[in-house]
């Protein structure tokens, strides 16, 4: 790799206009819903309206009797396709599922039947004509429901759907907690937060032939659904193509093809006909997965300083009925204390299924660790009696603490948090504030001032097989445009201006000769779409160095053309200069004619054309860091909360373009603000969803949200080009800002429980002086007293009688799946029992690896070491029953996964 | 279900066509008409994605039958830029302030101020930043849509 070309920088940095917005501002986008077919058919769903039972019937006569119905299917019809269905990380999902409701329902708006007809509006009253006959049960809905109720899928051993961190008291944690000056502990809520894309989710499928399958479908990456969909459907000889030209939003819920999806294609390769499914908002509100249901218990304990000393989390996460892969959230707790400095930590982290719509990623999906420590820290600094400010500054990780690795492993080299809140605190006047809110509240009104520092992960490829890098391919067409096929994909990034800024200050070329496209699978490589801030990490990087090896070749081809050496070129202005000799300059169009059409001049033995690729791996992980302030006023006669200002202080590296970069930040706090404030995904004790339009679910309006003030810092990354991630640090950071300021707000009435939504009524009570308000005890704890309807049906046990554990029954091989933090991993291991000794095989995709353990009873033990994704003692405990197994799995600072498996 | 015979001017194109009484404006609009600029984001009346102009006034056309508008004349995004395409002021100042992100809702949002717009009309900012009441954005948190408003009414001398 070369230097980079002589030319300066022309359009990184720059606020440069996007290049997406002449089509979007005059109607000329194309979304999914604007895709129109001949022949095409339309699909409505029939969906179950309880959220626990077993189907006793289905009877469609009389729906698909309809005028212009052509099919009504049910999980019957689409079961010789022999779907998988699969999680982001594209392992089988962890409990059994199809397309269409099997039997059973799981929750209100489970898909029960698909009615496809000429139009949607003849489709929707079909629907409603057929008739499912349900054994209702009663429904597990919260987090305590799951603890306490009986078992959400038939073929679990119980409702942890995932398991991570240490389930035992680590005694040595506890007696640091339990000695220290201060212990501070605190318990906080997240309610459950609808993703609210303001386009849909929806899909046009059209078989081609026998050969190709055509999806037009909203998403968040093109590749990555292709990649779903060709490793779901398994049907050799068929290629999946999948477009998406412009997406209306994502924020995590259209990562991957979920129920409706794949019913909707299934329906069109069953039918021979193109079938477009648009979701209507009732169903994204009501029965599109969702996010963010969590509740923790965090507790910090601190020296007589304000140093911390350790800290513990019990944190528990609504998995819903079918997640997009079963989650314990682990990178809640590797980043929950990363950007500071901390001796200990351990945690134990739990995702459980219930009877509501499944888990899916949300901006920032690990954010509540910054919630829980920020509002905790809060809550320490009024407890021991320091500033906010103050014990941020003792605890930050700083310059001077760097290189260092956090107690979970995460190594930090350029992470400056402590260096955001300095600059911050230039912005925002700390002591003129406390002085205004001093005299406010001497008049009866209620200003709070919120702080929130924090890091973030970006830009993340290489530790997880589905983040991949990015790839650029590039070329200078004979007209002399640049045309750039990149694997990011936008929807609503502005990828498409960004990518081309990159690439036009490699070639020398205006903006406007740059066109970069990102929406179709069959065109470009591999990608996973946007998420986890990655694209303009990764993506950026990958069009500089494709920009900067293509550069080269026009040099190569320029300096040969016109006798003058490689060094001597430079490329601005969409021309090609010579140092010293104006005359012999040279249009891109010049250059790139002789390139593809005359081969004889060009350097001897140089392939044709004008074109380059590179695909991208950046470092591990990039990280951006950022402290945020927030003033509110809260009414004490109303409860309602104003924000008068808000400044974003962050360092997201070299910004492309700090429009967008700002544009990032924003929509990632007016986020953050309704889920503080307003957004309420609430389902009733019998898990009927009460926010089923945005007249219930209440996103922000124009009201809601205040101009925003930012403050950059700009401390390259080791990434190329120096760029960090900045798609969801607003999510992340934004809620405890808010929170903060409002418990500051109010501190003279006392503490603001941390249970979003704080709603005035809620916040009323505290300045009231009444009890906040409680959640209804579950239905299944002991102490629950209103009358059942409908008492529990216990779901029949999965394994039956347990035979007796006798050695020789371990001898073999059995099927095992790990339930990683990367999805389930499925091995096979084979056991030989000699006494109490046992040795055996592991067997992975990865590899084969011997082991040596001990049986005791019916308990196997061993202990292996692997070195990938990082070097960890993997230690098994394995109880066997009969046919099954099952057990946990230690896996040093990842702490403890769950195993299951069956003989093989 | 009964059906009708309508005729409505769109962007100064006369449409004429057979409807079910019950269909949405929206949907003729967008499937009968071809105007796919007009863009569904609730059915409920709330969000404000699919506002047109209809007789001079912002309409939400989920919320009208395409029968109501019979006789009409309707502008939608699509007939808002000049025929060279020099873009409405409306447009050109979402434009020049990054007042859009992933653009789903942007339509409406450019047919509520260019209504409010029509007839020579300048309304202040106050007036402009009501009227997005009625319009849910999910990616911008209003700030460039803010700074549009703020643009206009620079550029009519009413802040």
């Amino acid at each position: 790799m070369s230097a980079p070309p002589i030319s300066a920088q022309r359009f990184i940095g720059q606020r440069v206009p996007r290049k997406e917005d002449g089509r979007l501002l005059t109607g000329r986008g194309s979304f999914v819903d604007d895709i129109i077919l001949p022949g095409m058919l339309h699909a409505a769903f029939v969906r179950s309206p309880i959220a626990r039972g077993t189907i006793r019937s289905i009877d469609t006569d009389v729906a698909r009797a309809q005028p212009g119905v052509h099919a009504v299917l049910t999980q019957a019809d689409l079961a010789p396709f022999g779907v998988t269905m699969l999680s982001f990380f594209l392992g089988p999902v962890e409990v059994a599922m199809t397309p269409l409701a099997d039997g059973r329902v799981a929750y209100v708006g489970h898909p029960v039947a698909l009615v496809i007809a000429d139009d949607r509006y003849l489709a929707e009253d079909a629907a409603s004509l057929v008739v499912v006959d349900y054994a209702e049960e009663a429904a597990v809905v919260t987090l305590d429901d799951a603890r306490l109720g009986p078992r959400v899928h038939p073929d679990t051993d119980d409702n942890v759907a995932a398991l991570m961190g240490e389930e035992e008291a680590d005694a040595a944690l506890e007696a640091l907690l339990a000695g220290a000056p201060h212990l501070v502990s605190q318990s906080i809520r997240h309610q459950r937060i609808a993703q609210s894309p303001m386009e849909t989710r929806g899909v046009v499928a059209s078989l081609q032939g026998e050969s190709e399958l055509l999806v037009h479908i909203t998403c968040a990456g093109p590749q990555l659904v292709a990649r779903w969909l060709t490793l779901a459907l398994d049907r050799p000889g068929l290629s999946v193509r999948v477009v998406a030209k412009d997406v209306g939003g994502s924020f995590g819920l259209k990562n991957h093809p979920w129920m409706e999806e794949v019913s909707a294609i299934l329906a069109a390769m069953l039918l021979r006909r193109p079938v477009k499914w648009i979701e209507d908002r009732i169903e994204n509100l009501t029965a599109a997965n969702q996010a963010r249901e969590q509740e923790m218990t965090l507790r910090a304990a601190f020296d007589t300083n304000g140093r911390l000393i350790a800290s513990h989390a019990d944190y528990a996460l609504n998995n819903g009925a079918y997640p997009m892969g079963a989650d314990a959230n682990i990178a809640v707790h590797m980043f929950l204390w990363a950007a500071y400095n901390i001796p200990a930590y351990s945690f134990v982290s739990r995702g459980w299924y219930s009877n509501t719509p499944g888990l899916a990623a949300y901006r920032g999906p690990w954010a509540i660790e910054t919630l829980a420590r920020e509002t905790l820290l809060d809550r320490a600094a009024r407890q021991i009696g320091i500033d906010p400010v103050e014990i941020r500054r003792r605890n930050l990780c700083t310059a001077a603490d760097q290189p260092s690795v956090t107690p979970l492993g995460i190594p930090r080299e350029d992470i400056t948090p402590a260096q955001c809140l300095e600059k911050l605190l230039e912005v925002v006047d700390v002591p003129a504030f406390r002085a205004e809110q001093a005299a406010a509240r001497a008049q009866g009104r209620y200003l709070g001032l919120g702080l929130a520092a924090y890091i973030e992960p970006t830009g993340a490829a290489g530790s997880i097989a589905v983040m991949t890098g990015e790839l650029a391919q590039l070329r200078i067409e004979p007209t002399g445009r640049v045309v750039a096929v990149m694997s990011v994909h936008s929807q609503g990034h502005g990828t498409q201006t960004t990518m081309a800024q990159c690439i036009a200050d490699q070639l020398g070329v205006p903006i406007e000769d740059v066109t970069i496209f990102d929406g179709d699978s069959s065109r470009g490589g591999f990608g996973p779409g946007a998420g986890g801030s990655r694209q303009g990490v990764i993506g950026g990087g990958a069009a500089i160095r494709a920009g900067r090896l293509l550069a080269d070749k026009v040099k190569a081809v320029a300096a040969h053309l016109l006798n003058a050496s490689p060094e001597a070129i430079s490329l601005s202005d969409g021309m090609v200069h010579v140092a010293g000799a104006p005359e012999m300059r040279r249009t891109l169009r010049e250059i790139a004619e002789i390139a593809y059409g005359e081969p004889g001049r060009l350097p001897p033995g140089m392939e044709t054309g004008l074109e380059a690729q590179y695909r991208y791996d950046p470092p591990p992980m990039t990280f951006t860091s950022a402290a945020h302030a927030c003033i509110v006023e809260v009414d004490a006669d109303t409860g309602f909360v104003g924000i008068r200002r808000w400044v974003s202080s962050e360092d997201c590296g070299v910004m492309i373009n700090p429009a967008v970069v700002e544009g990032q930040i924003a929509g990632g706090l007016a986020q953050a603000i309704g889920s503080v404030l307003l957004e309420d995904a609430a389902r009733d004790a019998q898990g009927n969803p009460t926010a089923a339009t945005f007249k219930d679910y209440a996103l922000p309006t124009i009201f809601d949200v205040p101009d925003f003030e930012y403050v950059h810092a700009d401390t390259p990354s080791q990434a190329e080009g120096g760029f960090r991630g900045v798609g969801e640090g607003g999510c992340i950071i934004g809620p405890p800002t808010l929170v903060n300021a409002i418990a500051d707000a109010l501190a003279p009435f006392g503490e603001v429980p941390v249970d979003l939504p704080l709603t005035p009524a809620k916040l009323m009570t505290v300045i009231e002086g009444q009890p906040w308000p409680e959640r209804p005890v579950s239905r299944f704890h002991p102490d629950h007293r209103a009358p059942e309807v409908d008492a529990p049906a216990p779901v029949a046990p999965a394994v039956a009688a347990v035979a007796p554990a006798i050695a020789v029954g371990i001898d073999g091989a059995w099927k095992l799946v790990l339930a990683t933090p990367m999805g389930p991993q499925p091995m096979v291991a084979h056991f030989q029992v000699a006494g109490d000794r046992v040795t055996g095989r592991l067997e992975a995709d990865q590899g084969s690896q011997e082991f040596t353990g001990t049986l005791s009873g019916d308990q196997v033990r061993w202990e292996m070491k692997v070195t990938k994704p990082m070097a960890i003692t993997l230690k098994y405990e394995l109880t066997f029953a009969g046919s099954s197994v099952s057990g946990k799995c230690k896996m040093g600072l990842f702490g403890t996964a769950k195993v299951r498996g069956e003989r093989a | 279900m009964s059906e009708h015979r309508i005729s409505m001017t769109v962007n100064g194109q006369q449409h004429r066509g057979l409807v079910d009484g019950r269909l949405m404006l929206s949907d003729w609009l967008r499937e009968a008409a071809g105007y796919t600029g007009v863009h569904v984001g609730c059915e409920q009346g709330v969000c404000g994605a699919c506002t047109v102009i209809v007789d001079g006034r912002a309409v939400r056309s989920c919320l009208m039958l395409a029968v109501q508008a019979d006789g009409c004349s309707l502008t939608t995004v699509e007939g808002l830029a000049a025929a060279d395409g020099t873009l409405h002021p409306v447009q050109q100042a979402l434009k020049d302030n990054h007042g859009l992100q992933c653009g789903f809702c942007t339509p409406g949002i450019v047919m509520t101020l260019a209504a409010l717009r029509a007839d020579g009309a300048r309304p202040d900012e106050a007036a402009m930043t009501e009227a997005m009441s009625g319009h849910l954005c999910r990616c911008t948190g209003y700030q460039g849509i803010r700074r549009a408003i703020r643009q206009l009414a620079a550029e009519d001398g009413t802040p």
